[in-house]
């Protein structure tokens, strides 16, 4: 695909205490074009998601936004570049109702005074155009179930109008239809010209969505497949190490002088 | 004819809800019913209009240490400092007007100002250090106490003068009907009018909305408790200075929790640290502020109790007061973690204006809907 990407990880690395979590990441997502981030538990995905999302900024490397370098230190900076995050654990406060959630960090007011007249219709406005149906939007998060979280962990991403989409299992909780109705959505705002990173371990997902797969295994890259292009053997096997190659496996230098 | 079958949907709400813990203030309303009607019993001038108008300067000061508590609880934590801290800006209001001869204006300020820089101090270490919140105001307790003792001096109590502005606090009473029943009128008809203005909105937008009956029969609840408190405090010496400010920081603090955005950032870290975070809250401004409310709040509350006394003394500052002021919130903090506590636009403005004095202890487990 022609043109720059609209992010690109180079060389970032990120330790937590003795643990070597992320280590030189090469990551490249254009507009217009699902990748699925793929490795076995404990690879760095959700790891890697904090670095991009701002939770967790990395140690070393460069992010690059469209080309130009920037610094991405807090979970503003990058809602402020139009990168828009659902976590795997959806970090949403139980104790508020759905719109507050969704406009959590966000809220429309003037003055400092909240409209939650305005925020409620947006939010209604919002859920209809994606077809969800939640009864009540003012019920607090702790008495929906869990796909219903989801959906709107899910709903919440969209509302900044985002650039880029980084979905961290999104599909872990939902059901078949819901599912489809998600895989679609993600077609849909491809098709928009949105960016979207999908981390996923189903295979049929991501078959079905993504453009590119990106594998991570113990912190590092380990393969970038076409979809089309590439049989879903071969990626997991390099999922799982099975066809490790020998410059994966060289130690670096933080694992020879520990 | 449809009478009896909406009686009979009534009915199952009403049921639906206390199976499911959803009744909001009336437990609270029920309790307090029954502690008036056992002391009744006990002491017939209970409820007389004295005894009342009493009771609710009386309740003043401990009212805004828990207001103030309620700010920390809210974010999950607590400070058991407040009743130290308002003993110490009673004795550092005392100190500062009798022993140094300062302006009583200049001495309430800088008193404040006081128990505002020792929240955030708290707050600071807490949110700094991550030191327990527990620690650092049990610590601050003991510290705090020490300092109100050096203070006050060996007699270990100051008297000040009963015609100043700290006594004013609680002795003064505004008796002009047409002010008490005006303030009363007043408060309905924002009431109403907040109510009115909420429900249009909503109903320009084609969203569901509280029917037109309801919020009249909301305005005439209200009505009748502001003017039967006006009423019966009338009788006596008519409505207190101190029951108004209380009443006032209890309607800013609703608004301040639910209409603003700091409000639901508070709100938000009680639900979530993390998600807060990742939504972009500033976690360690919000929880050093909530300390430093806590700790303007406590200093306010302690010029009250001051105020009653005219003095300060170590009375002011012991346990009694931090148990008095953490238990109302305390017992409603249940309900804040299991999500009762949640901004709503249906709450008015104005609806917590004209609560019995007492009502503070419903407060922090009044669901919006119920407002």
């Amino acid at each position: 695909m022609p043109g720059q990407p609209l992010l690109a990880l180079r060389g970032v690395s990120k330790r937590f205490a003795a643990v070597q979590a992320l280590v030189d990441i090469e990551l490249e997502v254009r507009a217009g074009e699902v990748v699925a981030l793929v490795g076995d538990n404990a690879a760095g995905k959700s790891t890697l998601v904090k670095v991009i999302s701002g939770v967790g900024p990395p140690d070393k490397g460069v992010i690059e936004w469209q080309g130009s370098a920037v610094q991405i230190r807090r979970p503003q900076d990058a809602s402020g570049l139009g990168i828009a995050t659902v976590y795997q654990d959806l970090a949403m406060c139980e104790n508020l109702d759905i719109v507050a959630n969704l406009f959590l960090g966000r809220e429309i007011h003037r003055f400092g005074v909240l409209d939650e007249v305005e925020m409620e219709r947006r939010t209604r406005e919002l859920l209809h155009t994606l077809s969800i149906r939640i009864p009540d939007v003012r019920v607090p998060l702790a008495s929906l179930s869990g796909g219903q979280r989801q959906v709107v962990a899910i709903t919440r991403s969209f509302l900044g109008s985002p650039r880029l989409l980084l979905l961290d299992e999104p599909t872990a909780s939902l059901g078949i239809q819901q599912t489809n109705q998600l895989l679609d959505l993600i077609e849909e705002l491809r098709d928009q010209g949105l960016g979207v990173l999908l981390i996923s371990h189903n295979m049929s997902d991501i078959k079905a969505v993504a453009d590119r797969v990106a594998v991570l295994r113990l912190g590092r890259n380990n393969g970038l497949f076409d979809v089309n292009t590439t049989s879903q053997e071969q990626i997991i096997s390099s999922i799982t190490g099975a066809s490790d190659h020998a410059v994966a496996h060289r130690p670096s230098p933080e694992e020879m002088w520990p | 004819m449809n009478v009896k079958p909406r009686l009979m949907a009534g009915a199952e709400a009403v049921r639906r809800r206390v199976r499911e813990g959803g009744l909001g203030p009336a437990p609270v309303l029920l309790a307090l019913a029954a502690i008036w009607v056992v002391f009744q019993c006990l002491n017939e001038r209970f409820l007389s209009p004295r005894n009342l108008s009493v009771l609710s300067v009386d309740i003043v000061g401990t009212g805004m240490v828990a207001v103030g508590i309620v700010f920390v609880l809210l974010i999950g934590e607590i400070d058991l400092s407040v009743g130290a801290l308002a003993g110490l800006a009673g004795a550092i209001f005392a100190a500062l007007n009798v022993e140094v001869g300062m302006a009583e204006w200049l001495a309430v300020i800088l008193a404040v100002i006081c128990g505002t820089a020792i929240g955030a101090l708290h707050g600071f270490l807490f949110a700094t250090f991550h030191v327990p919140a527990f620690v650092v105001t049990l610590a601050g307790l003991l510290a705090w106490s020490g300092l109100m003792i050096l203070l006050l001096g060996p007699d270990s109590t100051i008297h000040f003068s009963e015609d100043g502005l700290v006594a004013a606090l609680t002795s003064r009473h505004y008796s002009a009907p047409g002010f008490t029943y005006g303030l009363a009128a007043l408060c309905t008809a924002v009431h109403l009018l907040v109510s009115l203005r909420d429900r249009g909105r909503r109903a320009a937008a084609g969203m569901p909305c509280r029917a037109v009956s309801g919020i009249w029969a909301r305005t005439a609840l209200l009505a009748v408790v502001a003017f039967s408190t006006v009423a019966v405090l009338d009788r006596f010496e008519g409505l207190p200075l101190a029951l108004l400010i209380f009443l006032g920081v209890l309607v800013a603090s609703d608004l301040l929790l639910r209409r603003t955005r700091y409000g639901r950032q508070v709100l938000a870290l009680g639900g979530g640290v993390e998600a807060a975070r990742r939504a972009g809250v500033d976690v360690t401004l919000v929880r050093v502020s909530v300390f430093m409310v806590a700790g303007t709040l406590a200093a306010f509350g302690g010029l009250f109790v001051a105020s009653r006394f005219t003095s300060a003394s170590q009375v002011s500052g012991t346990g009694m007061l931090l148990i008095n002021a953490v238990a109302p919130p305390s017992s409603a903090a249940p309900a804040c973690s299991a999500g009762v506590v949640r901004p709503g636009p249906r709450c008015s403005g104005c609806s917590s204006s004209s609560r019995s004095p007492r009502a503070w202890r419903c407060w922090a487990s009044r669901p919006p809907s119920s407002s």
